[in-house]
């Protein structure tokens, strides 16, 4: 939630300390909200023999509430508010978004073929997109790496890897 | 006399050729986990652990923690070679070790570090075999209230010692506490923070977190900085490794010194982080050579390598004597030995003593074999360096996912992953510390049972904390960790008014 993109005029060179400080604070503090929420269901009070199962968790949730808010106060009236300090800048953050977006494509690879499919193709979409490799050194180094976890894994190991809700692999017995 | 014995039964039971072959085999992972970034001890050891499963666990725990060494030598080759930290507690090690590797002393430097590493390590293993059956008598005496203030006062210590903005250290250990809640309560049984979704049932498991948190955490950060590895050539043959033994001797005080900062911290769970830039700034305060800290001292170099080894090492006392992790990583060998069924604590030096000693005698003997591997084969580890970051990321983040895979075999924890990764990102960059929320998330249940344990006994009565002397004091010190930053406030506010 913290590299929520900011469409309109780039007024700045990128997200500022400021704006993130108070972003996540505020996931915090919903956090803190959800947690303090559940603990009243399950009963926060201080019984005969000791705390109730939702005790912790509501202070803990307060903790949470107070020190967000604690930042929150800091960033709106500490010392150096008004400085301006670059969070992250919109380059930095682009590289970071190549990164993290096909991981998440990758994640959700995972779940429909598979671990092992799925990062033959990451591995080598990364490396055409990223690294400016030529495909067939990409696709032949994707397939190395899963071959090598497949044997690390599934063979030597026995440990069975997830092989996605399409299990291409079914093919070969697996 | 006893623990002599005892440990020369440990050198029989580590020293058959396959476990001589898992140590030399972990502590090669381990230098590489150490050496690339994104994967750290914790989350190495984390993807490794179910490799181990088939193992026997004595086997399994010396190839592991065989793993740890490796990566806490690996750390400082990159940050000498570098200047970046492999680890996070090599970053004091930069400060030198870089200035010293550009005047094309990267040999010399490096020799330094692996040497302070043996050292600390060496000294703190030496602590272990001679204190870990006393902490472990010791600790028999402990029930419900001194389990929950020794939690206590690690929790207090992080509040404490952290550089971080105080509300940040809290905020980030009480997410761990409100992770760690997540799922069934183990005293009424009652479905805790589910909002009705049963995959959440079991709850965030610690290793999903370190993997996202810390691997995933770390590749966004390095792709931030584009990455360009400048790789520099560290020739490394014995006459430097034997003209910069000759100059080591010197520093004994600094080396001493920063084994006793680490032992330390490495038993009341500061961990190697912390340790090694306290022992960095006390070394530049007490070294008459202090100034020049900084442009490439080796001295520099001793003080943070030889203490985060000692800490790191140290960590493990507590966990096998308590069962009370000393660092992220000791946390991660816990679970491991909990998954193996031996629990850790008092009584796992009474039940299971070739376990306890084989893994304190591969302690002495993984050292020893680790500090050859490095001093041999640096070249080829700097040679990996070399390949591109956009071959390494792609592979490192593959890895993490098998990693976030095996631990439940749930799809959803690969998604938690992400998660936690982009939730590391962010922490990381607002300086909002990692480590106090990992060990919330492994200590919170644990705390929280021996908390309401000690009210049942108690009949809700929490005098129950102060009711002896041992509990009283370990709360007592925990009490002023918690107000030291505090206390030190007052002194310099005093001293201020004074002149």
């Amino acid at each position: 939630m913290e590299d929520k993109q900011v469409s309109g005029e780039v007024v700045s060179s990128g997200i500022s300390v400021r704006a993130a400080e108070i972003a996540v604070a505020v996931f915090l503090l919903i956090l803190g909200g959800l947690v303090m929420y559940d603990s009243v269901r399950l009963g926060f009070r201080w019984v005969g023999d000791g705390p109730e199962a939702g005790y912790f968790p509501f202070y803990i949730a307060v903790f949470i509430c107070v020190s967000s808010l604690g930042v929150l106060g800091q960033v709106f009236f500490g010392k150096g508010r008004g400085v301006h300090k670059v969070f992250v800048e919109w380059e930095q953050l682009k590289l970071v978004l190549s990164v993290l977006i096909p991981a998440a494509v990758f994640v959700f690879g995972i779940q429909m073929v598979g671990i092992y499919v799925a990062s033959v193709a990451y591995i080598a979409f990364f490396m055409v997109w990223l690294g400016k490799y030529t495909w067939i050194k990409s696709v032949v180094l994707g397939i190395a790496v899963s071959v090598a976890t497949f044997m690390m894994f599934e063979i030597w190991f026995k440990v069975p890897l997830f092989k996605g809700a399409f299990n291409p692999l079914s093919i070969f017995g697996y | 006399m006893e623990e002599i014995n005892a440990l020369f039964h440990g050198f029989s039971v580590a020293l058959t050729p396959f476990n001589l072959m898992l140590m030399v085999i972990g502590v090669v992972l381990g230098v590489l986990i150490g050496v690339l970034p994104g994967l750290g001890g914790a989350n190495g050891i984390a993807i490794l652990l179910p490799l181990t499963f088939t193992m026997p666990p004595t086997s399994a725990v010396i190839m592991l923690s065989c793993i740890y060494w490796g990566a806490l030598f690996g750390g400082a080759i990159t940050s000498i070679l570098f200047n970046i930290p492999g680890e996070p507690w090599s970053v004091a090690t930069t400060f030198d070790g870089y200035p010293m590797a550009q005047q094309g002393k990267a040999g010399e430097a490096l020799t330094t570090a692996f040497t302070s590493s043996f050292i600390g390590a060496f000294f703190a293993v030496v602590m272990i075999t001679f204190l870990a059956p006393l902490v472990a008598k010791f600790a028999l005496k402990f029930g419900p209230p001194e389990f929950f203030s020794v939690f206590f006062l690690t929790f207090c210590s992080f509040i404490g010692m952290g550089k971080e903005p105080p509300f940040k250290i809290v905020a980030a250990m009480m997410l761990g506490f409100a992770l760690a809640a997540v799922g069934i309560d183990t005293v009424t049984g009652q479905l805790r923070l589910i909002f009705g979704w049963h995959e959440l049932m079991r709850g965030f498991d610690f290793l999903i977190a370190v993997i996202g948190l810390f691997g995933i955490g770390e590749i966004l950060l390095s792709m931030e900085e584009g990455l360009s590895f400048q790789g520099r050539t560290a020739k490394i043959n014995m006459r430097i490794v034997i003209e910069t033994w000759k100059k080591l001797p010197k520093y004994w005080l600094t080396s001493l010194r920063s084994c006793i900062i680490g032992c330390w911290m490495g038993i009341t769970p500061g961990g190697a982080t912390p340790a090694s830039f306290m022992s960095y700034g006390v070394a530049k305060r007490m070294s008459p050579d202090g100034a020049k800290f900084g442009t490439g001292m080796p001295e520099g170099i001793v003080a943070p390598e030889t203490a985060a080894h000692a800490a790191g090492t140290a960590a493990l006392l507590p966990m096998l004597s308590l069962g009370i992790p000393g660092s992220p990583t000791a946390a991660v060998l816990l679970g491991g030995l909990l998954i193996w069924g031996l629990q850790p604590g008092p009584l796992l030096f009474v039940e299971q003593k070739d376990f306890v000693w084989g893994l304190i005698a591969s302690m002495y003997l993984g050292n020893i074999v680790g500090l050859i591997i490095v001093l041999t084969c640096v070249p080829l580890f700097a040679a990996i360096l070399r390949i591109p970051f956009s071959i390494v990321a792609p592979v490192i983040i593959v890895i993490c996912a098998i990693g976030a895979f095996t631990v439940n075999n749930a799809m959803l924890d690969i998604w938690f992953m992400l998660l936690f990764g982009v939730m590391g990102y962010a922490f990381k960059k607002l300086s909002y510390p990692l480590a106090p929320l990992v060990l919330a998330l492994v200590l919170g249940d644990q705390a929280e049972d021996a908390f309401r344990q000690s009210m049942l006994i108690s009949q809700g009565d929490v005098r129950v904390f102060f009711s002896n002397g041992l509990v009283g004091s370990i709360m007592g010190l925990g009490l002023l960790m918690l107000v030291w930053p505090l206390i030190g406030k007052l002194k310099a506010a005093l001293r201020n008014s004074a002149a």
